[in-house]
């Protein structure tokens, strides 16, 4: 009985011989927004060590790449990051472009600035709105998805598809933004900040969400930098490394606009960061218009632009053209390139090795998600389960652009 | 502009690792320098620390397999962010048991990037903190993204090849 | 509101078989467990949200737990490493169960015709409904659960007794 009673009070025995839970979090756990595994060594509720397994959606991107004619991999690159489609689309359009040397219209860059802009809003947007439904507030959520089905719209009115988008050409966009395009364009912007504002100000200086997620999954910017962080987790961290600003494409040195910079790099930050950012969209979509430039909607590549149908039936070079793109037999030049943009999710790189075939030799895409989730068992070790979750959502880890 | 970074990098580099360049060009807008396999990891962490270059942060990191050459080369991307500048570095190794030191000493976040490079190629990364399988199942038994690898699934036979070559 | 199934009337009383007012029951109550794993679950949120409210058909109330689920919505691409993960929620589910695979990924393995990809997850579990698209648009996704709706509505109590079904699971190695 007393060695019992010596073990009790004994320190140092208790800290040899301390329980340890260990916690199985996924792969189909509701709350992890996606599916990863987390296997956590807990210590009652706080997390002493965890060790994530991924590749429950591994689909090959870059191997089923090898196999495709260039065109036929915008699908692909679609469903990479499915929350902002349209700017992997553009991203690898701009690969392939950089590749060919196309020259492309200035009316398309600014095009596609305003798709890229609206797809990181809804990139943005449903992040942050699930931040909300993981700390209870399911209102945010259920008006920022309104939303969401407003910008659907306007992909709609250009390519016909709500998600997956498979927006633009090599080159261009199929056809021109119609009237209705631009009313709905308008309409969103118009209605989008009064919505906006409403959750900002439902979250922003709420006490339970300050207090939910201020000093949560914090990480230092030179801890965020070794990881290779990009995009708004890094912003939140307080370094300054934007795409858009520092490697322009697209025309983006033409706007103004600020970098939403945060200072602890937690969840608070990053949910502030991400709020900034859409700002700053609407902010360049409304410069867009204004000085949208006229000109073409395409830049001239007959090997990788369709040609349009009057002409495909009328004109036999238009209908080799055709031909050789729909069976996917254009032959590119050799090359090695790379091409980053600045994708919902940070630096979004496409590494392309051309043979000089009908296919790429090698395609490696560059997912932030896959890159800065490493760091996840390091930003919750100490924290509390609940803020774990939080700390996922908040990484906005996009299951199909973490497992490729 | 251009040439001179690349020329910038080159110099660099033959300041203290002299010879060890094979082949260096300027791919689009890229300073791609080839490199012998053997120092590469003293090479970006001296890079990493000279002044003039200092690229602290790895852009991404990824394999090629080359079948007509029987090798795999390994591709890194660093980049310094007050400059703006950016480098490639590419080794190439042989395809059978290809092996190289890791750079998660100098980067934390090649761990998950050359977990990955070892999952679809077969590198082994020598010093590695936990090689395994990142993307496919632990069980599998081939790299899956060298070229002589099929990217079909076996088991299908819906599909009819005759007509049309998948 | 509910339309009540055929039978007798008078004042006083209404007379139907058992099983029709347990299938009137079951079809407007559904449980769905949402297994989302890519795209198409993106979509599944914009089939809950305001704009088309799945709510409408009874089946607001997810069920993360399988033990409590009716049916299993199978949505994005489910690669192999998920597959025994799956078969899993499956087996947990009580019956009766039903399973509705949304978009080409989780029908047929979609564009993804890859070595890590699952080809089709009616190789593991039997599935009721298939849903196609890549993704499916909301509507579609409604469509699917107004088609589950019907086959719970007029499913025999007794279906799932019976030797066939048995013999149907025994297919799929589930006991």
């Amino acid at each position: 009985m007393e060695e019992v009673k010596q073990q009790f009070t004994d320190q140092a025995y208790q800290e040899e011989e301390k329980q340890y839970s260990y916690l199985n979090l996924g792969p189909t756990h509701p709350a992890t927004h996606g599916i990863f595994q987390n296997v956590l060594k807990m210590d009652g509720e706080i997390i002493v060590d965890a060790e994530p397994t991924i590749g429950y959606i591994h689909r090959a991107f870059e191997k089923l790449a090898e196999r495709r004619p260039f065109n036929q991999i915008t699908p692909i690159t679609d469903r990479m990051n499915y929350c902002s489609a349209p700017i992997n689309n553009l991203g690898w359009h701009m690969t392939v472009e950089k590749l060919i040397g196309a020259d492309i219209p200035k009316r398309v860059q600014y095009m596609r600035v305003i798709i890229m802009e609206l797809a990181r809003i809804t990139d943005h947007l449903i992040c942050n709105a699930v931040i909300g439904v993981d700390t209870g507030a399911l209102t945010g959520f259920v008006y920022m998805f309104q939303q969401r089905e407003l910008v659907y719209e306007i992909y709609e009115e250009i390519c016909g598809a709500r998600l997956t988008s498979n927006i633009g050409r090599i080159g261009g966009f199929e056809r021109d933004f119609s009237p209705k395009a631009w009313e709905k364009i308008h309409r969103f912007l118009k209605e989008f900040p009064k919505v906006l504002k409403e959750f900002e100000n439902l979250l922003e200086r709420n006490r339970i969400f300050m207090d939910r997620t201020i000093g949560v999954g914090g990480i230092t910017g030179e801890r965020a930098l070794e990881y290779s962080f990009s995009g708004p987790n890094l912003r939140a961290a307080g370094v300054d490394y934007d795409v858009r600003v520092a490697r322009p494409y697209s025309s983006y040195e033409d706007f103004n606009f600020i970098i939403p910079v945060g200072t602890n790099g937690d969840v608070y930050d990053r949910f502030m960061v991400r709020q900034g950012e859409m700002w700053e969209s609407l902010s360049i979509i409304e410069q867009a218009i204004k000085n949208m430039p006229d000109g073409p909607f395409h830049a001239k590549v007959p090997d990788f632009y369709l040609p349009p149908k009057e002409e495909v039936y009328n004109n036999m070079e238009a209908l080799i053209y055709h031909f050789k793109i729909v069976m996917g037999e254009t032959d590119v030049p050799k090359g090695e390139v790379y091409h980053c943009v600045e994708g919902g999710n940070g630096e979004l790189g496409f590494y392309l090795i051309s043979d000089g075939g009908r296919t790429p030799f090698r395609l490696h895409m560059r997912r932030p998600c896959f890159i800065y989730y490493q760091a996840y068992p390091e930003m919750i070790k100490g924290s509390m389960l609940s803020d774990a979750i939080l700390t996922m959502s908040s990484m906005n880890v996009i299951a199909g652009e973490l497992d490729a | 502009m251009e040439g001179t970074a690349l020329e910038k990098n080159i110099a660099v580099l033959n300041e203290k690792f002299e010879g060890e360049i094979l082949h260096s060009a300027m791919l689009y807008d890229f300073p791609t320098i080839t490199l012998k396999k053997d120092k590469i990891i003293e090479i970006i962490k001296y890079l990493k620390d000279h002044t003039d270059t200092k690229y602290h942060y790895l852009t991404t990191l990824c394999g090629i397999h080359y079948p007509e050459l029987n090798q795999i080369a390994i591709m890194y991307q660093l980049h310094n962010m007050m400059s703006g500048e950016r480098v490639r570095l590419k080794i190439y190794l042989p395809a059978e048991n290809p092996q190289v030191p890791t750079l998660t000493s100098v980067h934390a976040s090649a761990n998950w990037m050359e977990r990955e490079t070892f999952d679809f190629f077969g590198v082994i990364f020598t010093g590695h903190p936990n090689l395994k399988r990142i993307l496919n199942v632990e069980d599998m038994i081939v790299f899956p993204l060298r070229k002589e690898i099929p990217l079909e699934d076996q088991v299908r036979v819906d599909k009819n090849d005759t007509m049309f070559g998948r | 509101m509910v339309e009540r199934p055929d039978g007798l009337e008078g004042t006083g009383f209404f007379a139907t078989s058992l099983e029709k007012v347990v299938g009137m029951a079951r079809k407007n109550s559904i449980w769905p467990l949402p297994f989302a794993t890519s795209c198409c679950g993106i979509e599944f949120m914009a089939t809950m949200g305001a704009h088309y409210d799945l709510a409408r058909f009874g089946s607001e109330r997810l069920s993360f737990s399988p033990r409590q689920a009716d049916l299993l919505m199978v949505m994005g691409t489910i690669a192999k490493k998920m597959g025994p993960v799956l078969r899993q929620v499956y087996e947990q589910m009580a019956e009766p169960r039903w399973v509705l695979s949304v978009g080409a990924c989780a029908s047929s393995g979609g564009i993804f015709d890859t070595y890590s990809v699952l080809q089709g997850i009616d190789r593991i579990i039997p599935v009721d409904v298939y849903v196609p698209g890549c993704p499916p648009r909301p509507e579609q996704i409604i469509d699917g659960v107004m088609k589950i709706q019907y086959l719970v509505e007029n499913e025999s109590l007794r279906r799932r007794d019976s030797a066939e079904y048995k013999a149907m699971l025994n297919q799929y190695g589930i006991e």
